[in-house]
């Protein structure tokens, strides 16, 4: 009896150990879900009342009532499309090579290495690459360009890695039925397994991208100015041939350098212009992750090979 | 039958080999594989890069100074070029960050792979995906201008930029990364493991700590050297939040520069290329690539080491 007793004692024990790590999990949860509640609230609160359409349409100034930040979101757009535009085909074209075409070789296997290492180098040495080889090097100056190229850098590993996962897990029969018809190697990727991999690849595109929105430290590295008051030249034309390439070499701000600047300044009336475009840059960035998040899980739930 | 055959059928050429549909397959390959090389491309572009400004900054100063000298001021007239000051800011608050994101992050995702219900699983999930997507200058922000103030109320000698703050801020920041990678490293052991524990009457805390961790550990360890390499080389939090003077300190309550903090701080001012303060820049960035270099190799062979395979 005295034995059934001391097991029962040590059952009890143990399960108690097991609620209280169910506790020190909640508790463990929470502090991360507090911790982004105070941060909303705290830049909701303080950078509420500056946004309006004035807001959106002014240029950064000296009164920090009057500042805006029309020349920072036009310069990110315009950074994101030279970032999407090279990110994209480089990191899908990799790939698609490294999943479909490269023989397992030693080249191979450096290049899987070096794309794993990549995805750990901080973002503020890609600034200094682009610093050294865009800005100096390739002569493109403090530019649109050099920076749209430094982000695409960055993630590329991040598309890279997204594009193998994805066609790695269309099975081997879709391109056994595909060869088996006659179909070329690139016709079997390009009209079969790109597009079924399409939503997996958009997903990492838009993490990626997301992520680019609002990386400051390699667009600081390259010299971007942080007092813009004009935009880039517009790149649509009234006359022939109607688009011009000049606002990849204009200087240029983005959404996260306005932040920055704004944050570091001691006046108080700026720390909420600081909050203000902290709100619209979480609230991009938080958009575009749960489209992302959002994409996969309906991927989950409609594709079942 | 000949005259019911298609045309292609007909004519057994177009069947046959294509020196045309040949070429252009090699075509796509050779451009795919150049996509692919340029991965590594660019990592020798970075070291290059790296290298060749050190090299130049290293005829300058001499090796011992930059690493025996206490301290780090460049850009003054009476020019000190010792890295330690930057090191220690950048061990210190990723001291303190790893210390808020390797146990919370730990016992997160033994909770969520472990313990949690399914639908718990599944808002917490996305939810710690979102966190980690909120960009740095944000959580430097929230650092500076509302955890400072927070931290002033309990630590009133505290001054408002301090590597504590910035510190905690990013161990906050670096929770999701740690907490997904472990939990998937988790969740991929099998679950004959587990029901073998239970058979044995162990409980799922037990199981989870003696049984899945181990089990899981070449994942887990990868998921903590991401954190290290995170914490490292993060720098808007340190930037905004620890002050930028670069100052030889182990105190977490004093304000101090990082590697990163001070390339920030030079890239904002106008420095000539080509000169000194420029080339600095890239020695401290090259120390930097060095540690994360070093966690990464330590990873890799912690993974190889203890791979388990089922």
């Amino acid at each position: 009896m005295n034995n059934i007793e001391e097991i029962r004692r040590i059952i009890g024990q143990h399960k108690r150990w097991d609620l209280i790590f169910v506790i020190a999990g909640i508790f463990a949860l929470m502090i991360a879900v507090l911790t982004f509640m105070a941060l909303f609230a705290h830049m909701l609160i303080d950078g509420m009342p500056r946004l309006s359409w004035e807001f959106f349409t002014s240029f950064p100034s000296r009164r920090p009532e009057s500042a805006g930040i029309l020349s920072a979101w036009v310069g990110t757009t315009l950074v994101m499309l030279v970032t999407a535009l090279s990110a994209v085909p480089l990191g899908i074209g990799s790939g698609i090579y490294l999943e479909e075409y490269a023989p397992k070789n030693l080249v191979t296997e450096i290049i899987e290495i070096n794309v794993t290492n990549l995805a750990g180098v901080p973002s503020i040495i890609y600034g200094l690459l682009a610093l050294g080889l865009f800005v100096y090097q390739l002569g493109f100056g403090q530019s649109i360009l050099a920076a749209g190229l430094a982000l695409a850098l960055l993630i590329l590993p991040v598309v890279i890695v997204a594009t193998r996962e994805a066609i790695r897990s269309i099975p081997v029969a879709i391109r056994e039925g595909a060869y088996a018809l006659g179909a070329t190697k690139w016709q079997t990727v390009f009209d079969h397994l790109l597009p079924y991999s399409s939503a997996g690849i958009l997903t990492g595109v838009i993490i990626g991208l997301a992520r680019a929105i609002g990386e400051t430290a390699p667009i600081i590295t390259i010299g971007a100015l942080t007092f813009i008051a004009f935009l880039p030249p517009s790149p649509v034309k009234s006359e022939f041939p109607f688009v011009s390439f000049e606002w990849l070499t204009a200087p240029f701000t983005v959404m996260p350098i306005q932040m920055f600047n704004w944050v570091s300044r001691p006046e108080e009336a700026f720390q909420l212009n600081a909050a203000a475009a902290g709100l619209v840059l979480v609230v991009m960035t938080l958009a575009m992750n749960g489209l992302a998040i959002y994409l996969r899980y309906r991927m989950r739930k409609n594709i079942k090979w | 039958m000949a005259a019911e055959s298609p045309d292609h059928l007909a004519d057994p050429g177009k069947l046959g080999y294509s020196i045309r549909r040949h070429l252009h397959e090699r075509f796509i390959e050779v451009l795919l594989f150049l996509s692919a090389v340029l991965s590594v491309a660019i990592m020798l572009a970075i070291l290059a890069m790296l290298l060749k400004e050190s090299a130049v900054f290293f005829q300058h100063v001499s090796l011992w100074d930059f690493l025996t000298d206490t301290q780090w001021t460049p850009l003054f007239d009476d020019a000190h070029y010792g890295i330690l000051p930057l090191v220690a800011g950048t061990i210190v608050s990723s001291l303190i960050a790893l210390l808020v994101a390797l146990p919370l992050g730990t016992i997160i995702a033994i909770y969520l792979s472990e313990f949690a219900p399914f639908t718990v699983r599944e808002i917490s999930k996305p939810f710690l995906e979102l966190l980690g997507g909120i960009p740095t200058v944000v959580y430097g922000y929230f650092a500076l201008l509302f955890v400072t103030p927070m931290l002033q109320i309990f630590f009133p000698e505290l001054p408002g930029f301090s590597l504590l703050s910035a510190g905690l801020v990013m161990g906050i920041m670096i929770i999701p990364y740690v907490s997904s990678m472990t939990e998937d490293a988790m969740r991929a052991v099998p679950m004959n493991l587990r029901e073998g524990s239970y058979a044995m009457g162990a409980t799922r805390l037990q199981t989870a700590i003696r049984v899945v961790m181990p089990a899981a550990f070449s994942g887990i360890a990868a998921a903590y050297i991401l954190g290290i390499s995170r914490a490292v080389g993060e720098t808007m939090v340190v930037a905004i939040a620890a002050g930028m003077q670069p100052n030889l300190t182990w105190n977490p309550m004093e304000p101090a520069a990082t590697i990163t903090a001070y390339i920030v701080q030079v890239s904002l001012g106008d420095l000539p290329h080509g000169s000194i303060g420029y080339q600095t820049i890239f020695a401290a960035g090259l120390t930097l690539l060095i540690l994360t270099l070093i966690f990464n190799i330590i990873g890799h062979l912690l993974r190889k080491r203890y791979r388990e395979i089922y």
